[in-house]
């Protein structure tokens, strides 16, 4: 895979050219859903006259398909927003602009974001990298595999429940979630509003790194961000780390306890005190999830109501069909699972046994991060309890799909920053990542144990 | 053990604004069924005299100006999004 660094001083239109070249020619693998040709050989021109300079002048890269673009459709994997065409760019993209980076194209995931493994695109999965019969994982699949297939050296992706770091880890890139904050989601398409992130995907630390120092700061387009703490830093001393127990049972598959261990040893080999700690309400982190983010999910994708924007049924005869109709063909199952589900945990009667119950649930977890970060700089355990699984093998039981995400989820419900780092491959060739968890805004210090990591 | 019927489904898609099709009813109530099944273990958690969590930013009242910012985009541009616009406003259909 390409380093950034390959592609700087070189001339920016073949630098787009080839990475176009090669999106076409891994066309099987589903991970594209849109090029956006015209505005990229437009950009490079200037990059090459001299007109756009910057810390990534000239660079291709690849953002998921619910960050809006202007001049090419936005479309959430999803029919509702299929020829949905943006009027503004999101603040990450003008960043990264900003910054002199061209954007080639849009990358496939799950409708709305909604899954974890790209199956449940409108538009088809995405296959894994290393193996086409199974899934990229998700929701941010696209993105992953278009970094593993060295198509761009980085791509964007979103993060609610592990929607970076799970892809990341099934096909071998590395993943960043952030501090929840730290990237400002404006024209980002929704959610949760209260765990999503924006990140990155890259082949390497180092990479994920300069992105992060360019997309974090304060945007008064989101209210949730906080003013920028991010600076890359290096290991300079040893740091005491935590290894999961909880993550680490025999449930979890056995090649990737194995590289886990590996990664464990490793990093006690450079130094670092690392000892097994015991967080007891990881066990009900995935509860909590499946109630809050659905409550969140069913209030944000209200605004699909197919009158303002977005597909509307033909056939609808008054208003209240408008609504219905567009909403059941503009959405999938999924969507419409997680819509229900937030229904049903926000109406009345149920709202404290479900909702209230779950966000004080919610506390009680920060509470217990926050003791073990007393002790501990960071955390590592796994991201995922199995590498890549095959296409349909979970698409018939949604808890069964869920539970792909019950190592990533509770980062998400505190806020927590975690990145997915590659760490190996299973004996049949599936990549394997581990996850370094910190308290909130030690991004950089687990990217530096990252970095401590490769070298 | 919570069971959702038919009924439940239907109750939840009108609250949802989705008119299922018929074919989705009997797949969506077993999935429902499963889901709820599964977060329902969380009742087992003490959460007596417990603050409940909704942001987790530490930010609190974060003020701006009240002027008027359009964020660049005109009424125009706007309408041109919704399906049917006229007269520079949005069309749909008879309400009743």
């Amino acid at each position: 895979m390409s380093k950034i660094s390959d592609f700087i001083g070189h001339s920016a239109r073949e630098n787009v050219q080839q990475a176009l070249d090669k999106a076409r020619s891994n066309e099987s693998f589903n991970a594209i859903l849109s090029y956006s040709e015209a505005r990229a050989y437009e950009r490079a021109d200037k990059v090459d006259a001299g007109e756009i300079t910057g810390r990534l002048a000239g660079v291709p890269f690849i953002a998921k398909d619910n960050f809006l673009t202007v001049g090419d459709t936005t479309t959430a994997a999803s029919k509702f927003l299929e020829n949905f065409s943006a009027p503004l760019q999101a603040t990450a993209i003008e960043k990264l602009e900003a910054e002199g980076a061209i954007c080639i194209g849009k990358a496939n995931l799950d409708a709305f974001a909604h899954g974890g493994s790209t199956e449940n695109s409108a538009f088809g999965p995405t296959k894994n990298a290393h193996d086409q019969s199974r899934v990229a994982g998700g929701s941010s699949g696209g993105s992953a595999v278009v970094v593993a297939l060295d198509i761009v050296p980085f791509a964007l992706g979103s993060d609610t429940g592990g929607s970076i770091r799970q892809p990341a880890s099934f096909n071998g890139v590395v993943g960043v979630k952030p501090t929840y904050g730290t990237v400002s989601r404006y024209g980002v398409v929704a959610m949760a509003s209260s765990t999503d992130t924006i990140g990155v995907l890259s082949a390497t630390v180092e990479d994920s790194e300069l992105v992060m120092d360019i997309l974090s700061g304060q945007d008064r387009k989101d209210m949730t961000t906080l003013p920028d703490f991010f600076t890359p830093e290096s290991i300079s001393s040893p740091k005491r780390i935590g290894v999961i127990k909880e993550f680490m049972t025999e449930d979890v598959d056995s090649a990737v306890r194995e590289k886990t261990t590996a990664y464990i040893e490793a990093m006690k080999a450079k130094g670092h005190v690392v000892e097994e700690v015991s967080l007891p309400l990881l066990k009900y982190a995935l509860a909590i999830y499946y109630i809050v983010v659905p409550a969140e999910v069913s209030s944000n994708l209200g605004r699909y109501d197919g009158v303002r924007y977005g597909a509307r049924a033909e056939d609808a005869k008054n208003l209240s069909e408008v609504y219905g109709l567009s909403r059941d063909r503009g959405f999938v199952s999924e969507n419409k699972r997680r819509i229900m589900i937030g229904s049903y945990v926000l109406s009345s009667g149920y709202f404290d046994a479900y909702y209230l119950k779950a966000q004080k649930a919610r506390t009680l977890l920060i509470n217990e991060f926050n003791k073990v970060f007393e002790s501990y700089d960071a955390l590592v355990g796994p991201v995922a309890p199995t590498p890549a699984f095959s296409l349909g093998e979970n698409t018939e039981d949604p808890v069964k799909m869920y539970l792909a995400d019950i190592m990533t989820v509770p980062a998400s419900l505190a806020g927590l920053p975690a990145i997915s780092v590659p760490a190996g491959h299973t004996p049949e060739g599936l990549p394997v990542g581990v996850q370094l968890i910190g308290p909130r805004k030690s991004d950089a210090l687990l990217l530096a144990l990252a970095k401590d990591g490769e070298a | 053990m919570t069971t959702i019927s038919t009924q439940d489904v239907l109750h939840l898609a009108q609250l949802s604004s989705l008119q299922l099709d018929e074919s989705e009813i009997e797949s969506l109530r077993t999935d429902l069924e499963g889901i709820l099944g599964y977060i329902e273990q969380l009742s087992e958690l003490d959460t007596t005299g417990v603050e409940p969590t909704y942001q987790v930013t530490d930010l609190q009242n974060v003020w701006r100006e009240d002027t008027v910012d359009d964020y660049g985009l005109g009424r125009d541009q706007l309408l041109s999004l919704a399906p049917e616009a006229d007269q520079k406003q949005i069309k749909v259909p008879k309400v009743l």
